[in-house]
């Protein structure tokens, strides 16, 4: 029975790459379940930061902080949150199609275009795609830390300072739902001003050390802790992306290895239906 | 209601690290020792790495430590933003080399002189950690 082994070895071969695919993916759901939680423990300091900030904006005017204001638009610098990773779907090519599309207008524009990676496919597309990247950042794991983000975030920051960069976005994907994660490209720097920036308070901190270093502080804090959002949020939806991929993986297996089964028993049956005549008529010969 | 409180949000990015109503709470800020009581004027101070030390409304006390950050005071809430590891110049300055340099080499695994930022935070840290832990041996003697 030839055709019946081969078959077998297939569906000995399937088998074993749906075990992998439905362990994948109950890695993912736990992991995704972690993501989220990190994602809620790091929402209320960013919250904090953009009352203070606000409070600040809103007391004080004496100090304007140059990150603050619009300049005109000659070069734009992207932060690009990808994962290391692959199979996770069209997680990463949707989001760095919304980017490239982004950048197509830029360059319309005759604006200059750079890009700091954070995660290993982001660096290996937009190396690829002829931009200059300014800094990289990968291996960020299952539990990134602050710590992992400050250095793409300072070397942004620094060419923001020295007029290298006009605008600063931060893209990544965002955690709709386990089943929705949507690419978001939102202004990091200068920091879009809030629509309820109506004077209400007449009082003002006192200040220690004074306005401008505090000031100066909180802002790069505000920009780090964004960045890490980012990082955290893009972790939950590769997470969600990944169980998804691997869920659908796992049924297309199921399927294949029915259907393979069907053809299996039908060759099977066959071959005994054929020995049997065999024998049959063999024996009417005799 | 005797005792006047006031709600106190000690958080960092990556964690929640406390949050209630407190009778006063005891930092470290940039310019030297600070205690808050409910109904202090508004105040923005940046903080040194050490020990944060509270008196809850039930009137214990929690002691921890934080690495740094910003404490802003309104009369009745305080918050306490606090950073997730020891930060210096030095430091930051090396991790935006590490990222430029492996932006440039994508596979270099070298890392940049960072030995001594490294090692005089790490102390800083110890020394903090150190006087937070006698801290709480003291209380249990007592």
């Amino acid at each position: 029975m030839a055709v019946g082994k081969e078959i077998k070895t297939q569906i000995g071969s399937i088998n074993n790459t749906q075990k992998i695919t439905s362990a994948m993916e109950m890695v993912a759901a736990s992991k995704m379940k972690r993501a989220q939680e990190q994602m809620a423990l790091s929402r209320p300091y960013a919250e904090s930061i953009r009352k203070v900030i606000g409070h600040i904006a809103q007391g004080n005017l004496e100090y304007r902080h140059n990150w603050l204001e619009d300049r005109e638009v000659k070069r734009v610098g992207y932060i690009i949150v990808s994962t290391d990773r692959g199979l996770c779907g069209g997680l990463n090519s949707n989001e760095f199609r919304k980017v490239v599309r982004d950048v197509q207008e830029w360059q319309e524009k005759d604006v200059e275009v750079s890009f700091a990676a954070v995660g290993s496919k982001a660096s290996s597309f937009f190396k690829r795609l002829s931009g200059s990247i300014l800094s990289q950042s990968s291996g960020l794991g299952d539990r990134p830390k602050v710590a992992d983000v400050i250095g793409t975030v300072s070397v942004m920051l620094k060419a923001f300072e020295e007029g290298e960069l006009d605008r600063i976005y931060l893209v990544y994907n965002k955690f709709v739902n386990t089943m929705t994660q949507e690419p978001v490209i939102n202004q990091l720097l200068p920091l879009p001003k809030s629509e309820t920036a109506k004077r209400e308070h007449a009082w003002d901190y006192l200040y220690e050390p004074d306005a401008k270093s505090i000031l100066d502080t909180l802002l790069r804090r505000f920009i780090e802790s964004q960045v890490y959002q980012g990082v955290v949020e893009n972790l939950a939806s590769e997470q969600a992306a990944r169980m998804v991929a691997m869920k659908a993986a796992t049924d297309n297996a199921g399927d294949l290895i029915d259907e393979l089964q069907l053809v299996y028993n039908k060759a099977r049956q066959a071959a005994i239906t054929q020995e049997i005549s065999e024998i049959v008529s063999g024996a009417g010969a005799v | 209601m005797a005792v006047s409180t006031v709600h106190l949000d000690v958080v960092s990015a990556e964690d929640r690290l406390f949050s209630g109503n407190i009778r006063s709470i005891q930092v470290t800020g940039s310019e030297g020792e600070l205690g808050i009581l409910p109904g202090h004027t508004p105040l923005l101070t940046a903080l040194k790495p050490g020990m944060v030390r509270v008196v809850t409304e039930e009137g214990e006390e929690e002691l921890f430590y934080i690495a740094g950050g910003v404490m802003e005071v309104q009369p009745e809430t305080i918050t306490v933003l606090s950073d997730t590891a020891v930060r210096g110049g030095d430091l930051d300055e090396a991790a935006t080399e590490k990222a430029i340099k492996d932006a440039r080499e994508a596979l270099a695994h070298s890392s940049p002189d960072l030995s001594y930022a490294e090692a005089a935070a790490e102390l800083s840290r110890a020394i903090a950690q150190l006087r937070v832990l006698q801290q709480l041996r003291k209380r249990k003697g007592k």
